[in-house]
Order: C-alpha cells, then sequence, then structure tokens
C-alpha cells in the first residue's frame, strides 16, 4: 500500500479519496456531476461516464454508452453471410481479423462447413499479429493516459510492421475482410511467412524495451498499481473476460480452455495478473498483462509458421448461400478484448434470421461502477484505459 | 547625436528600449521554443517534426501557428463572465513577463538590479496563480475550474520549496540582488554556487529544479492541464490569441525559472573557465538557461505523469523537510566558517 492517504490534499477533508472508498459515504455531502466524454481525450472513442464527483473524488460512475450504435445485428438480418464479414470487421476495428474471425467460425458451425488445416493455421497467424497490433494500442494509449507521450509513437511504430504483414495478404491496413466462411479471401503470398518471422525476431527486443521505457517506470508504477482494483469475484459476476479477468488471477483463455481453429497444437502460457506492484486485479496488471501476452502470441506465430500445411484455402467457400443448412450455433473466441461470442440463428435462406454479438467490452464497460466508485478523477483515466476498451465493440 | 534637450528623458528612452527589446526577446524564444520542443520530442519519438514550413527543417512552423492563432475567431463562451475571461490571459501574461525586469543577461543587461531581485521574482511569479484562477473561473467550465484549482493548490505548494531552496544561494551571498549573486559566482564553473558547499547546494539546485517544473506546469507535473484528464486544464475554452497569451505566458515561465536556475546556481552570465570570457555574457546567460529548458523538455517526453495527491505528497512530505533541513544546515555551516 503506499501511504499517500493520510495526506489531506489543500482543498478540503472531502478530496480524501481513500476515506470515500472505505466508507462509501460523502464527507462533504456536496457533489457536482461532471460528464466525463463523449467527446473526452480519455474514454478512447464516444463513451460518456457521468461521474458524481466530490472535489476530486468520484463518488459514483455512471458509464452512457450508444454513441457510436451502427444497428449491427440488425444488418445482418438484411445482408447476406458472406457480407456480413466486413460489418463483423467494423465492430472492434482496432483487432478486425478477430472480430471476423468470431463471426466465421459461428457461421461456419450453423452452416456446416469444416475448414482444412492450412485455412486455421493461418487464421490463426493473422489472429495473433492481430491481437499484438490491438495490444500495442492499448498499452499505447494506456501510456499516454498517464500522460507518457513517447510509448505511444514507438508503440505504433511497431503496429506499422503489423500492419504492413497484413495489408500484403489482405489488400487493407485496418479492417481487412480477409476471413471469409469456408476459407480466406486470399492464398498468402509467397516470401510472407518469411516476412512474419522476421518481425517476431524484431519484436521480441522491443518488448524488453517497452519494459524498460514504461511499464517499470516509478511513476507509471505509482500511477497504476494499486488503482482500480477488480477482484475476481467482480470479474466473474459481471462476465469480464479476456486480458481484464486473467489480470484478476482468473487463468480463463478461451484458446486453452475451449480451443478452436487448432489452437491446442499449439504451446504457449496464459499470462494471469499476480499482484506484483499492489493487488491483483489492479490496472498495472492489466497492463502487463497484455504485454506478456504479446510474448505469447509470439510463440504462437512462430509454431504456426513452422507447421503451415498446404492446402487450397478457398476450397470450401461455398458457391452460394441461396439455400443453408437451418440450424442455431453460439459459438465464442478469444479476442484481443476479451470473449467475442456470436449466436446466429439461420432459416436456411440467404441472410441470417438472427445474430447476437456478445461483446468482451461491453461487459467490462458495465462493470466500471463496481470497482471505480471512490477513485479520483485521475485514476478513474488510469482505470478506464487499463481496460481497454473500443466503443465500436460495445455499441455495434 | 542626441540632441540636448532629449538628455533628461534619455533614462526614459534606454529603458523603453531595453523593455522592448526583452518583450521581443520573449517572443523570439517562445516561437524558438515552441519550434524546438516539436523538434525535441519529435527525434526523441523517432519522428522528424516539422520539416515543411519555412524551409530548412520547418523553421517556420512557430511562426505560421502563431499568425494562425491570431487571424482564428475569438470564441467566449455564452455562460461566461465575460470581463474576468478577457482579463485572465493578461494577468497571466503579465505575471510572467514582470519576471523578466530582474534576470541579469549580462554584466550590464538588467532592466533594473533591485535590491530584493530575487524576492521579487517569487513573488511576481505568484501573479501568475490568480491570472490561472480568474482563467479557471470566468470559463464557466467544470475542466477548466478542475485545471484552475489543481493548479492553484499545485503553484502555491510548490513555491515553498522554491523559495527554500532560492534561499541557500542567499545566505551563501547575502544579497538578493541578482546581480550581486551573479558576481559572487565569478572565476570558473567551480566558484558556481550549484558546486560550492556540497552537496548542500547541489541539493537546493536539485529540489529548486524540480519544484520549478511543477511551478510551471511541465509533465510530470503538468497536472493542471493533463490534456487525457481534464481536456486543456485552465484555458479549455481559450481560443485564438487568447489562447496565444497563456501560451506565451507558459513558454515565458519555461525560460525564466531556468533564468533563476541559472543566475543563482549556475553562474549567470560568468564563463564556464575564466579563460572562455571572450565569449559575451549574454550568450553563457542565454545557453545556461537554454539547456536547462532543454532538459525540461527531455524529462516532459519521458515520463508519465503523477497524480493530484502524489503531487502533493512529493511537495509536502520529500521537498519541504529536504529544503529546510538544507537550509538549516548551510546556516550551521556558515556561521561555523565565519
Amino acid at each position: 500500500m503506499n501511504d499517500y492517504h493520510d495526506v489531506d490534499l489543500p482543498l478540503g477533508p472531502a478530496l480524501n479519496a481513500w476515506e470515500v472508498q472505505r466508507t462509501g459515504a460523502t464527507p462533504s455531502g456536496e457533489t457536482m456531476i461532471l460528464n466525463m466524454g463523449p467527446q473526452h481525450p480519455a474514454t478512447h472513442g464516444v463513451l460518456r461516464l457521468e461521474l458524481e464527483t466530490d472535489g476530486e473524488a468520484v463518488v459514483k460512475i455512471r458509464p452512457h454508452i450508444g454513441y457510436l450504435h451502427r444497428s449491427f445485428e440488425k444488418i445482418c438480418e438484411k445482408v447476406s453471410w458472406p457480407q456480413i464479414v466486413p460489418y463483423a470487421d467494423r465492430m472492434d476495428y482496432c483487432a478486425a481479423m478477430n472480430s471476423a474471425f468470431g463471426y466465421v467460425l459461428a457461421a461456419e458451425k450453423v452452416l456446416g462447413i469444416e475448414v482444412n488445416d492450412r485455412v486455421q493455421t493461418i487464421r490463426v497467424i493473422t489472429a495473433e499479429l492481430t491481437r499484438i497490433a490491438s495490444h500495442l494500442i492499448a498499452l499505447a494509449t494506456n501510456g499516454l493516459d498517464i500522460g507518457a507521450w513517447t510509448p505511444l509513437l514507438l508503440l505504433f511504430q511497431h503496429r506499422e510492421h503489423i500492419l504492413d504483414l497484413l495489408e500484403e495478404i489482405s489488400g487493407a491496413r485496418l479492417l481487412y475482410n480477409y476471413i471469409w466462411i469456408g476459407g480466406l479471401a486470399h492464398d498468402i503470398t509467397p516470401g510472407w511467412t518469411d516476412k512474419v518471422l522476421q518481425f517476431c525476431d524484431y519484436f521480441d527486443p522491443k518488448i524488453v524495451e517497452l519494459n524498460e521505457l514504461l511499464s517499470y517506470n516509478k511513476i507509471f508504477v505509482e500511477r497504476m498499481g494499486n488503482v482500480g482494483v477488480m477482484t475476481p469475484e467482480i470479474a466473474v459476476a459481471y462476465g469480464v473476460t479476456g486480458p481484464n479477468l486473467r489480470a484478476t488471477g482468473v487463468k480463463w483463455d478461451l484458446r486453452k480452455n475451449e480451443p478452436y481453429s487448432g489452437y491446442e497444437n499449439y504451446d504457449f502460457d496464459v499470462p494471469i495478473g499476480t499482484g506484483e506492484k499492489g493487488a491483483p486485479g489492479d490496472c498495472w496488471d492489466r497492463y502487463i498483462v497484455r504485454v506478456r501476452e504479446m510474448a505469447e502470441s509470439l510463440k504462437i506465430i512462430r509454431q504456426a509458421v513452422k507447421r503451415l500445411p498446404e492446402g487450397d484455402v478457398k476450397e470450401k467457400i461455398p458457391r452460394n448461400f441461396n439455400k443453408v443448412a437451418v440450424g442455431e450455433a453460439y459459438v465464442r473466441s478469444e479476442a484481443p478484448r476479451g470473449e467475442l461470442g456470436f449466436y446466429i440463428v439461420s432459416d436456411g435462406t440467404r441472410n441470417p434470421y438472427r445474430v447476437k454479438a456478445r461483446s468482451g467490452c461491453f461487459t467490462v464497460v458495465s462493470s466500471l461502477p463496481a470497482f471505480t466508485e471512490g477513485l479520483l478523477i485521475s485514476d478513474v483515466v488510469a482505470t478506464v484505459a487499463s481496460i481497454d476498451i473500443v466503443l465500436g465493440e460495445v455499441d455495434r | 547625436m542626441i540632441p540636448t534637450s532629449l538628455t533628461p528623458y534619455l533614462p526614459l528612452l534606454i529603458s523603453v528600449i531595453y523593455t522592448a527589446g526583452v518583450v521581443g526577446f520573449v517572443f523570439l524564444f517562445v516561437l524558438f521554443a515552441n519550434w524546438w520542443e516539436r523538434k525535441v520530442s519529435a527525434h526523441m519519438q523517432d519522428r522528424l517534426g516539422p520539416m515543411e514550413t519555412g524551409g530548412w527543417h520547418g523553421w517556420a512552423q512557430a511562426l505560421a501557428d502563431a499568425i494562425k492563432l491570431l487571424l482564428k475567431e475569438d470564441i467566449i463562451p455564452a455562460a461566461a463572465d465575460r470581463k474576468l475571461f478577457k482579463l485572465a490571459p493578461y494577468v497571466v501574461f503579465t505575471g510572467s513577463l514582470a519576471g523578466f525586469a530582474v534576470i541579469p543577461f549580462g554584466a550590464g543587461l538588467i532592466g533594473t538590479d533591485l535590491n530584493i531581485g530575487l524576492f521579487y521574482v517569487v513573488a511576481v511569479s505568484s501573479m501568475v496563480v490568480i491570472g490561472i484562477l480568474m482563467a479557471g473561473w470566468a470559463s464557466n467550465n467544470k475542466w477548466a475550474l478542475y485545471g484552475a484549482m489543481r493548479s492553484a493548490a499545485q503553484m502555491v505548494s510548490y513555491e515553498i520549496p522554491v523559495a527554500l531552496s532560492l534561499l541557500i544561494p542567499v545566505i551563501m551571498t547575502g544579497s538578493l540582488s541578482m546581480q550581486e549573486i551573479v558576481a559572487a559566482q565569478e572565476g570558473g564553473f567551480w566558484h558556481w554556487f550549484v558546486f560550492r558547499s556540497a552537496p548542500f547546494s547541489l541539493i537546493a539546485f536539485v529540489i529548486y529544479f524540480w519544484a520549478s517544473l511543477a511551478e510551471v506546469n511541465r509533465t510530470p507535473f503538468d497536472i493542471p492541464e493533463a490534456d487525457s484528464e481534464l481536456v486543456a486544464g485552465y484555458f479549455t475554452e481559450y481560443s485564438g490569441m487568447r489562447f496565444a497569451m497563456f501560451f506565451l505566458a507558459e513558454y515565458g515561465n519555461m525560460f525564466i525559472v531556468s533564468a533563476i536556475a541559472a543566475t543563482v546556481f549556475l553562474g549567470g552570465w560568468q564563463p564556464l573557465l575564466p579563460a572562455l570570457d571572450f565569449i559575451p555574457g549574454p550568450i553563457w546567460f542565454v545557453g545556461k538557461a537554454m539547456f536547462l529548458v532543454f532538459i525540461q523538455m527531455w524529462l516532459r517526453w519521458t515520463l508519465p505523469r503523477l497524480r493530484v495527491d502524489q503531487l502533493m505528497h512529493v511537495c509536502w512530505k520529500i521537498f519541504m523537510p529536504f529544503a529546510f533541513a538544507n537550509l538549516m544546515l548551510v546556516g550551521l555551516w556558515q556561521v561555523l566558517v565565519q
């Protein structure tokens, strides 16, 4: 524990955040509503947090969502099966590959399609590359919200290499439309795997560099450690998943627990938060879990490239979707921002009867009031940064 | 030559010219520092920074920005306190500019060598806080108010370690006059106060430098204008030239605190070695101040930001006791030596 709790801030005893957190009471009784967002630099898009503040302390926090609602689920009922893939890309635009991956897995289960090993392996490589790119954004903006500018630029530089790689195979840098139902849009280009391995070798030391620059920086640890502690109970009760859940010390990763797309063939660890710089589930744990996951993703990529079999990536893509299997399925996959589940009902026509998406970001936003009330405004900023939400996925 | 009828007005004329020169210097410095900060940050982040405007390495970028700010619409929020809102930037800017009156640029280059010069600087720099509070209050914006409140708390707190550490060279010199403090450090860098009677003065210098970062709201103490928390802090609602005034004041303050550190601890306009005194004093002085400005930029683009309570912790529980103990030890030392 740090010992700041006994410092009375000069604006009066009402500002003592730890007191507020412990007693749950309002020391001064006078609160002010402060709207953080939707146009606020630290809300990562268009999240609006309605803060009830008592001086610098936040007594109540109410997240408001819906500023980026694009009727994803309704649109899915109006367009054909493969046309949904670009929409799914736009759910989590920082990890478009994983979003499309989740939808395609569910659609393939409903339509009864089994893809070959090469498709599965390439999907894993691209998904893990995107996971690294997505975590890079998360870490970079996390540093930025704490006031560290330089890591942002450095991490975005690493991300450029990943975008280059994905551009080479898919033609796009942000929204790929690469993973299709039954296969892939294109096979990988010759020599691409060598470039991927080159990237892995390039990126390994960069993780060390990031740790030296930001992760173990004294000020950064002071700001992140023991702040916004999400207990495993809160996480499980609210259905928080992904790195946010693992940071609380719960070892739950769908790639391990319910392997899909051949994840059972790879040897990798699931990093969890240990409370190294405070309590398990604090902001720093959420941060460092992502850093360590990047290293694990590199491991998976290296193994996947090694075992990449031959095959036709388009062999199982259906000729037309006018008459498809009837049925329903719920399939979940491990996206960078938690479990991404799709519940799809098919009535045998060219578009699904119903598509319901379950996103990791939504649950973590709903859990915010459970563990951020009583913090300082600055801590709320750090917490919102560390849970790494993309509002495109929250609102869909 | 000047006609004899004007002779009585000569001192006035000289001071007007000098003042114009100082104001011109401040403007030039802000333009340069703005461009320089972009370049420093860019190179630290593996970028190039401005490269186009004006040709060579985008040297005219700051100039272009200044013109842009001049031409922008001046927006005053409907619910703002119009008089205070308009007045605040001038108060902040005046507080910043007034400090330049006693900055000794060279042997004779000083606005006025007040016998309480150092005290004067510390006093007028407090005026900035009033301006910031006015800006935050008048904007009628919650974020601006938060920024202003944080700023007031921070700047008032940090003035104490600043003043305490500045007292040490005063004790060693026996004078508050800037020129006398500089004169006491004559004869090479080992006579500078930062190295004399080490470690006391060195500690004082370090405390002064860190605390002065907080006084001018620079990272890691840029809490009042924490862009990712408070949008832009107390000047959230300002635009155009009024915003530029805050900007001028901020960079002017950066130079002032560096200049005071250079004067009081680093020998002012005295050369590094006695043999180097063919280089004019103002160059030494500005060079030393610019070096400290560079360190401020370096820190800004390296470190994250502290939280508001951690900031107070650092001030009241670390800087203050050290500065006090330091002051007493120096006092004791002076008594024992003399």
